[in-house]
């Protein structure tokens, strides 16, 4: 999976949690807060989301790393491309 | 110190028949009834009373997706009464205004949800929803309309099993009576037809309505009536102070005029008539009438076999005699049993009563059962009557709670 097909996933998935929102001008470098309405909860939202389409866990130390689409795609890519590397 | 007269000056519904008081009452007068087949969770095709309001029409998608139906029921009755009420509500203060939501039960339909979500994954629960706390709290209906209209006044549920839409007027009268608020949104919503276990529990107990035509499946009175069918639905109402309704120059639908409610203290489901007839004459008493005044009497009979012949006795002992300008009818024929908004719903349908001077009927009777058959009983057909001053609403529910609503016309 390359970084802007991560990005894809992400914006999907806020999509389906965040229904009202415009998504086709999201800055990738600025955070999603800043840009959308989306919440704490919303957030947890994305968490459970990736753990239930794509099995990717995301601890809770790490969820500062979802703040923007670029750092969701540094960090979630790796986890991708190793989910399928053990497939 | 004689307490402050309490008018209803707005109303909000969604019947599985209409989804305005206007559109309502039309169909209650046309006799058309608001029942369907609905897939239900575990038990296939059953026979649901199903609204199509539009959830947008109040709320963004988020919203929807993230609250209840319940919730979603209540916001929109909420707004539609407060529209009809022509309050300039962004001048109220919002810490004055109270919301009081009568409920049969909450949480049940995102429980199952849950655990529904969670067998699609091995029962881990590390898949359950975060949302599943703030969506099955008790207060959850009263605490969604609150956070769309931006009240910071008191907002909360009323449990009363299926007496909970008079129980949701009442207490808003007392609470306006009291001084609490000075402006009340109130009634009853139901969400049940999205849990099976409400529809499960009912055909465990025999008592689920099964019939070829969905739009003849609830018949109370009706000899061959076999049981309830279970339905979602909202009616929310604006109370005011008397006072206050006068300096808007508000529409005035009509005033609260006696209320009681008692509990039979006798079984878990079965319905107590000595009881029940305690109960309308309480209301009676309180609202200084007589049985001869009351004009409509609107029945809460559930198409159960047992339950429509015991309410029955119970209007017999208080109607049964010298009642001339007594009707009684029914509003569960047409939309089925609405549960926590039943009591709400079917005062609703009469209101316009006080205008038309016309009686709807309850609908779906083909052969009377004898034991139903009481003086009064507006069957098939609307009736004219020569006046309408006062309608009485009961509402009974499980555990043995019952409810008796008076209003009365309107006059300064």
């Amino acid at each position: 999976m390359t970084k802007d097909e991560c990005k894809q996933v992400v914006l999907t998935i806020i999509a389906d949690i965040a229904p009202d929102e415009d998504l086709s001008n999201v800055k990738p470098d600025v955070r999603l807060r800043d840009q959308l309405q989306l919440d704490s909860m919303d957030f947890l939202d994305i968490v459970m989301e990736l753990r239930k389409r794509h099995g990717i866990e995301v601890p809770e130390a790490d969820y500062m790393q979802l703040a923007s689409l670029d750092s969701c795609a540094e960090y979630l890519t790796p986890k991708f491309n190793a989910l399928a590397g053990k497939q | 110190m004689k307490p402050s007269r309490i008018v209803i000056t707005g109303v909000g519904l969604t019947a599985p028949n209409g989804n305005t008081l206007a559109e309502f009452r039309a169909n209650l007068l046309a006799g058309k009834a608001g029942v369907e087949r609905m897939e239900i969770r575990y038990m296939g095709s059953q026979l649901a009373g199903v609204c199509h309001y539009d959830p947008l029409k109040y709320q963004k998608k988020k919203e929807v997706r993230v609250g209840t139906r319940a919730g979603s029921i209540s916001i929109y009755c909420a707004r539609e009464a407060l529209a009809d009420s022509g309050v300039n509500f962004e001048a109220l203060p919002k810490d004055r205004v109270g919301i009081y939501i009568g409920c049969t039960e909450h949480g049940n339909v995102e429980t199952e949800n849950e655990i529904y979500n969670i067998s699609k994954f091995n029962y881990d629960t590390k898949f359950w929803s975060h949302y599943h706390n703030p969506r099955t709290v008790a207060n959850n209906p009263a605490g969604e309309a609150s956070l769309n209209l931006g009240t910071t006044g008191p907002a909360y549920t009323i449990g009363a099993a299926c007496a909970a839409g008079n129980l949701g007027l009442i207490h808003a009268t007392q609470m306006l009576r009291l001084g609490e608020v000075d402006f009340a949104i109130c009634g009853g919503v139901s969400e049940s037809i999205h849990t099976f276990g409400i529809f499960a529990g009912f055909k465990s107990q025999n008592a689920l309505a099964t019939h070829e035509d969905p739009l003849k499946a609830s018949r109370p009175f009706d000899l061959a009536r076999n049981g309830i069918v279970v339905s979602e639905g909202g009616a929310l109402y604006t109370l005011e102070r008397l006072e206050d309704a006068q300096a808007r120059g508000a529409k005035i639908y009509a005033e609260i005029a006696g209320y009681h409610v008692n509990s039979d203290a006798s079984d878990y489901v079965l319905p107590n008539p000595v009881r029940q007839t305690e109960c309308i004459r309480s209301a009676l008493g309180r609202a200084g009438l007589r049985p001869a005044d009351i004009h409509i009497v609107n029945t809460h009979a559930t198409a159960t076999p047992l339950g429509d012949i015991q309410e029955c006795e119970a209007i017999r002992a208080v109607f049964g005699e010298n009642c001339p300008d007594t009707h009684i009818n029914n509003t569960k024929s047409y939309i089925g049993h609405c549960m926590g908004a039943a009591g709400a719903l079917e005062l609703a349908g009469n209101l316009p009563s006080f205008e038309d001077l016309t009686v709807h009927p309850t609908i779906n009777v083909d052969n009377l059962d004898p034991k139903c058959d009481l003086p009064g009983l507006v069957l098939n057909q609307p009736r004219k009557a020569a006046k309408v001053d006062t309608i009485l609403n009961n509402s009974f529910g499980m555990l043995g709670i019952n409810s008796t609503l008076i209003v009365r016309r309107f006059v300064p």
